[in-house]
């Protein structure tokens, strides 16, 4: 095999020039796949952090038939306090969970005594709220940043309301909303923050405390309208919700259907779909490199045999066996694709350290001065170097081949 | 027994417009530890002869046993084997291998072919250089080295796995005279030392008289068989 490897690496520096290119373009790939993937992992990472960590959460649990109306944040389909103990029960026995906040929804208006508009109100423990979505606290960009602007008789406000009515932290402010039973009651509230807007359906979200909903819209018992789980580690959300959904695929309803729906935060939100065209944009650009690798290494490897004819016919004429003569090409393949991987992978490590050290900022919805931290796993930079491996022998076996099957005769007489 | 047996040998190649006839019927024996040569003009089937024998290329009639084998029936790893046992190539272009040694070209059958342990190719190797008169080059690449010393290494190679026959296609063609005896002569001497049958084609008119015997061919008929001493069969 070492001698295989030598012969190899010798044909290969025999045309140093056409390697070094070849190599070139292979690195050139390697490079731009791999800050690709570091710069849109980060951003999309970012983004899916920001998102369930301020108020989506991981996963959320609902009665059945709740995301299909959740615009109109229906009371009746609120889970009942049997459904609340139920789901409780599970969560607290499974395995992954960190923590998780109960939340009545409901929409309503919202009037400064002047104006009035519409609000989606969020009734929440405020401790267990921001163990769940810790950013939401970060989001308070007036008040104070702690449970205390979340005790009873508050309201956090989002910004665009807050804006658009003049309304500041200290304020007094009524919330109307109309309860299961149709009747209209209203609360007051002082202002205890102004919150930030989050990227993607928060915009009009505000925040009182559970009991004030309660008392709102006249509940009595433990109900809710949502769980809103967060899991331990961000890579447990499909094994946790998988976990959940086997739990409750056992608990059904009066007409036999699964009583609740389990949904990750993809479901959730549209940005997953901005992730999912992040993914395939990645796949696309995967494929142009594998195309990169296979064209580059099939011609050179197609003008190595070509250039080498007479001497595949004099290996082959004192007895190399059309098998070895195979994989002194597919050797020569492999030899490209390891030294591409290798330098491809220092170089795009070191340009993705540069992009690191140059606190690059920018802008996604509302957020600005997001800043680019491009990371690559580990994992990630391993399967894109196998994979170069990879396509590399796959690319020079057509060549190699087509060597091993030449008639020593034919060859040997090639000029 | 005879190393090689060639019965009613024929040869004809196919191409578009017309049929060549490259060898007619073919008949000759040629013994263990000879020193033979297939002398002729060009397109005689010199070559052709070399290469059937060879095992490189299968005849379109007749009979060719070498070693005892019908070397017209191996399939292509067969073929390959048999080659990388019992046979040795001298060619007329050197053809080395141009990223290899000395050392590693005369090598290469034993790795390549014939995968024979380290120490066993260090010695067998270093032997034979050495009896080539090329010890003090092996560490040189063939383009560092005269077409003489190429061919000395070819002939190293050629020996490398003790074959039993080494074929050598106009050996001496691109050499100048001194070279050319040169070769000859070693290669009578490593036929000696070794008892390897050699069998040459040349149209070489300064090396024919250093041969044992000499098949004349002319227009794919064996026309004459001469052996050292001039007497000539018809």
């Amino acid at each position: 095999m070492s001698n295989l490897l030598k012969i190899a690496m010798r044909n290969l520096f025999r045309y140093r020039r056409r390697t070094l290119l070849t190599m070139a373009l292979i690195v050139a790939g390697m490079v731009f796949v791999l800050v690709f993937v570091a710069v849109t992992d980060s951003f999309k990472n970012m983004m899916i952090g920001h998102i369930t960590e301020s108020f989506l959460g991981h996963i959320q649990i609902h009665k059945r038939g709740y995301l299909a109306s959740i615009d109109n944040l229906p009371l009746h389909l609120n889970l009942l306090p049997r459904q609340v103990e139920m789901v409780e029960q599970v969560l607290s026995q499974t395995e992954g969970v960190e923590a998780y906040s109960e939340r009545i929804k409901f929409g309503g208006g919202f009037s400064n005594f002047q104006q009035t508009t519409n609000i989606r109100v969020n009734g929440v423990d405020p401790g267990k709220e921001f163990e769940t979505c810790p950013l939401l606290i970060s989001r308070i960009v007036k008040g104070k940043r702690d449970a205390s602007s979340l005790e009873k008789g508050k309201i956090l406000v989002p910004e665009l309301l807050a804006r658009g009515l003049g309304i500041k932290v200290g304020d007094t402010v009524v919330v109307v909303a109309t309860n299961r039973d149709g009747s209209v009651n209203g609360k007051t509230f002082v202002v205890g923050g102004i919150l930030e807007s989050a990227t993607g359906p928060g915009g009009r979200d505000g925040y009182i405390h559970i009991e004030d909903a309660k008392e709102l819209l006249r509940i009595t018992t433990k109900e809710v309208s949502e769980f809103v789980i967060r899991v331990r580690d961000f890579p447990q959300v499909y094994s946790v919700h998988a976990q959940l959904k086997s739990r409750f695929s056992d608990k059904l309803n009066k007409e036999g259907k699964p009583m609740f729906e389990v949904y990750t935060w993809e479901k959730l939100s549209p940005f997953s779909n901005i992730a999912n065209m992040i993914d395939v944009m990645t796949f696309f650009v995967k494929l142009m490199l594998i195309s990169v690798v296979l064209i580059s290494i099939m011609n050179v490897m197609i003008m190595a045999v070509y250039e080498r004819i007479r001497e595949i016919g004099t290996i082959s004429a004192i007895g190399t066996l059309p098998g070895k003569v195979l994989s002194l090409f597919v050797a020569e393949g492999f030899l490209l694709g390891i030294m591409g991987a290798i330098s491809g992978t220092i170089l795009g490590m070191v340009i993705v350290f540069i992009l690191n050290l140059s606190t690059i900022t920018f802008s996604f919805g509302r957020q600005t001065g997001l800043v680019l931290a491009p990371i690559i796993s580990i994992w990630e930079v391993v399967t894109i170097s196998l994979f170069v491996i990879v396509v590399a022998v796959v690319a020079s076996l057509q060549p190699a081949w087509k060597a091993s099957r030449m008639e020593p005769i034919d060859a040997l007489r090639h000029v | 027994m005879s190393l090689i047996v060639a019965q009613n040998l024929t040869k004809i190649y196919n191409t578009e417009e017309v049929e060549v006839h490259a060898l007619r019927g073919v008949d000759f024996t040629i013994e263990e530890g000879s020193f033979a040569s297939f002398v002729g003009p060009s397109g005689s089937g010199k070559t052709t002869l070399l290469n059937l024998i060879g095992c490189l290329d299968k005849p379109t009639g007749g009979r060719l046993l070498v070693e005892g084998s019908d070397i017209s029936s191996l399939g292509r790893k067969e073929g390959a084997r048999f080659r990388g046992q019992n046979i040795g190539y001298i060619f007329q272009n050197f053809n080395l291998i141009p990223v290899l040694t000395a050392f590693e070209n005369v090598e290469y059958p034993l790795v390549m072919v014939q995968n024979r342990p380290v120490s066993e190719r260090q010695d067998r190797v270093a032997g034979l250089l050495a009896a080539v008169g090329m010890a003090d080059q092996k560490g040189k690449f063939p383009d560092q080295l005269s077409g003489g010393q190429k061919q000395r290494v070819a002939i190293a190679r050629a020996l490398v796995t003790n074959p039993k026959l080494v074929l050598a296609d106009e050996p001496t063609a691109n050499l100048d005279h001194d070279a050319a005896y040169g070769i000859i002569r070693l290669m009578e001497k490593m036929k000696d030392d070794l008892r390897t049958t050699f069998i040459f084609s040349t149209h070489d008119t300064r090396i024919i008289g250093e041969v044992e015997i000499v098949y004349t061919l002319e227009d794919g008929r064996l026309t004459g068989q001469q052996i050292s001493g001039g007497k000539v069969h018809e």
